[in-house]
């Protein structure tokens, strides 16, 4: 799942922990009542109404691939961030924040906002204007149909793929929370996934997004809202932390600050220096996932205007910066919360700490959120966080089979097997391959099954191509000298880069030193600097190489690169409408988060 | 979203009601309860109310027939 994947090349390792948590057997965690049940099954019929609602409205290619290009700022932006909520990714960062504290925000804030305020106001105009249906179809615009094949060919591989591994992961959290057998968790979301895309396309997987990412809020929501009443408030939670701290109950550390223990990687337990998070997660990661993953890029695209396209990444950078409340706060709150049956308190462990002893009742820190959800929700409210979290991984498993589909008709499909069909052809191209996306997922899913070491591999594996990806996409929009052969050598070079780096810790973990550039670095500082050096080899190869070949001449980059592409004028609005007041905004409430959590 | 039919706010705003009507229901049946949850504050009354109270008011203000 695409949503992941800012999580993923930041932390696999958290990620994969997360899901193998989930594998041990346990009694489940939550018993559900009829109410919760009704809640569950009328979510389903809502998307399902959908689906068939919208699929008079997905009768031509742009219809169904594009949404014709009708959204509304809100609608994109909320179903661009939605696209990235995953319920795994709330799960595996609340856990995250119990273990290490508030530096877990730190991606979704600097690992976030900056790339999402970029694609907005710089990215978009050339994205928009150039009316690329997808971002392997930029390339092909910009470099030609080899890079473009290269990186359609790679997405697609990789996007059902992940696909499958997360409806796994999902089937396997829904088996530990609730007691529910993995091939029903599986075929049920999957043949929902499959009606309601195939029927509407594009726009059916944005309307469930939007109302997954409601969903998500109205049901995760209240856990912070009640920890906090429970706790006091913040200042009434620090207490409480401090205290059991100097109790010696909780493991000491500096739970609450984001920067102050980030002058030295052994001085925050997450093994990271702020070179690494501002570069490599705040530039390498980020910008390489929001700007240049066709996932999330697709929804902006889907935009009725270029301003609704640009603005849509700014209104999603403010709940962006929201997430934290409903992911990490619980997390942190569970530190002082959660009890054990006898009212001591509950210690979260490790999940080799929870294999080691079955049957002794421990419970991982990535169980923290439903752990939570039980302790505070009651009957039709527990309905709503277990549909909050199959909401995500439904719209999440919805993101990768719309984007799949769009970029193998587009890409793979109309340039090298049927070049000039109807439209309707593509459309019912489009339905069938939507099938078959899902099917390749399931049997992804239970290849996973079958071999659960995949999952290492196969996050490691789309870590390899986003980056290279991104310094091509970024010199290739800015760099008129740019040329077709500096951007393949530059994706491939860079590609191979990260998976010699890749390869190097795995066979010598001691290369870390080198790698991450400290012997106190941990996996996490690795997947940042093995993100910034992909980048920069991609970025130093492709201007090398088309410093010695031949420019494309200018007549043909108009449209595509800064500098040859005149941008439409935009009526004037009220400055409360206009993009970049509305950036400003969400530079200021950047700021201000990372100052006060200091 | 107007110009394609009915508006996703509107499918929001009737799933919201539903949900609301069920919790606010359910809470209120659980004050008549003799002993409450820990930790329950009485969550699924006003968080019930205020599901119902946002669902109606996307289901009134997107209802089809309004964006015609």
């Amino acid at each position: 799942m695409h949503a992941l994947l800012p999580n993923l090349f930041a932390a696999p390792s958290l990620h994969s922990a997360a899901a193998a948590a989930f594998t041990l057997s346990a009694p489940s965690l939550a018993h559900l009542s009829p109410l919760d049940l009704a809640v569950i099954a009328i979510y389903f019929v809502m998307v399902i109404w959908i689906g068939f609602y919208l699929k008079s409205m997905a009768n031509t290619s742009e219809e169904f691939f594009m949404a014709g290009r009708e959204m509304t700022a809100w609608i994109a932006g909320l179903s661009f961030v939605s696209a990235n909520l995953g319920s795994l990714e709330l799960m595996g960062w609340a856990g995250s924040a119990y273990q290490y504290g508030i530096l877990a925000a730190h991606w979704y804030w600097i690992g976030a906002i900056p790339a999402m305020l970029f694609l907005g106001m710089v990215m978009m105009p050339f994205y928009y204007v150039c009316k690329t249906h997808s971002v392997p179809g930029y390339l092909k615009l910009r470099y030609g149909q080899g890079s473009s094949t290269v990186a359609a060919v790679s997405f697609a591989f990789m996007t059902v793929l992940m696909s499958g591994v997360n409806m796994f992961a999902m089937a396997e959290v829904m088996k530990i929370v609730l007691g529910w057998d993995l091939n029903f968790s599986i075929i049920v979301s999957s043949l929902a996934v499959a009606a309601y895309v195939a029927l509407g396309g594009l726009r059916s997987a944005i309307f469930n997004e939007v109302l997954q990412f409601v969903l998500i809020w109205g049901g995760a929501l209240l856990v912070p809202i009640l920890g906090l009443v429970e706790t006091g408030g913040w200042s009434g939670f620090k207490a409480r932390l401090a205290q059991n701290i100097a109790a010696g109950a909780t493991a000491p550390g500096d739970y609450t600050h984001m920067w102050r223990s980030m002058g030295h990687f052994a001085d925050n337990p997450m093994g990271i220096h702020w070179t690494g998070i501002v570069f490599g997660l705040g530039f390498a990661i980020s910008f390489g996932y929001w700007t240049t993953d066709f996932l999330v890029v697709q929804r902006v695209l889907a935009a009725n205007s270029l301003r609704s396209a640009r603005l849509a990444p700014v209104i999603g950078s403010f709940f962006k910066m929201a997430v934290p409340f409903i992911v990490i706060l619980p997390g942190l709150l569970g530190l002082v919360v959660l009890q054990n049956a006898d009212g001591s308190l509950m210690h979260l462990v490790g999940e080799n700490i929870v294999k080691a002893n079955p049957g002794a009742g421990l419970h991982s820190y990535n169980e923290v959120l439903p752990l939570m959800m039980v302790r505070y929700l009651g009957p039709g409210l527990l309905g709503l966080g277990i549909t909050a979290l199959i909401a995500g991984f439904m719209s999440g498993m919805a993101g990768n089979v719309s984007a799949f589909t769009a970029i193998f008709t587009y890409d793979i499909y109309q340039p090298h097997i049927v070049k000039h069909a109807k439209d309707e052809h593509y459309v019912l191209v489009g339905r069938i391959v939507t099938i078959v996306g899902v099917i390749i997922s399931i049997g992804a899913a239970y290849l996973v099954m079958n071999a659960a070491g995949i999952m290492d591999y196969v996050q490691a594996l789309f870590s390899f191509f986003i980056s290279p990806l991104l310094g091509v996409v970024l010199l290739g929009m800015f760099w008129k000298r740019a040329t077709k052969a500096g951007g393949f050598w530059g994706l491939l070079i860079g590609t191979l880069t990260s998976i010699g780096l890749w390869a190097w810790v795995k066979a010598d973990p001691s290369a870390l030193r080198f790698v991450a550039i400290s012997p106190d670095a941990k996996d996490m500082a690795e997947n940042m600097y093995r993100a910034l050096w992909s980048v920069s080899t991609s970025v130093g190869v492709n201007v090398i190489v088309s410093l010695f070949t031949k420019p494309r001449p200018m007549s043909e980059l108009a449209g595509v690169v800064y500098g040859a592409t005149p941008l439409p004028t935009e009526e004037p609005v009220p400055f409360y409408k206009n993009e970049w007041f509305w950036t400003v905004i969400a530079i200021v409430v950047f700021l201000a988060l990372n100052i006060y959590f200091w | 979203m107007h110009s394609s039919g009915i508006s996703i706010w509107f499918f929001i705003g009737v799933l919201l009601t539903v949900y609301g009507t069920m919790i606010f229901g359910y809470g209120l049946y659980e004050l008549t309860l003799p002993q409450m949850a820990v930790a329950n504050y009485h969550a699924s009354v006003w968080w019930g109310a205020l599901l119902l109270a946002v669902g109606l008011f996307y289901g009134l203000r997107f209802r089809p027939s309004r964006n015609g």
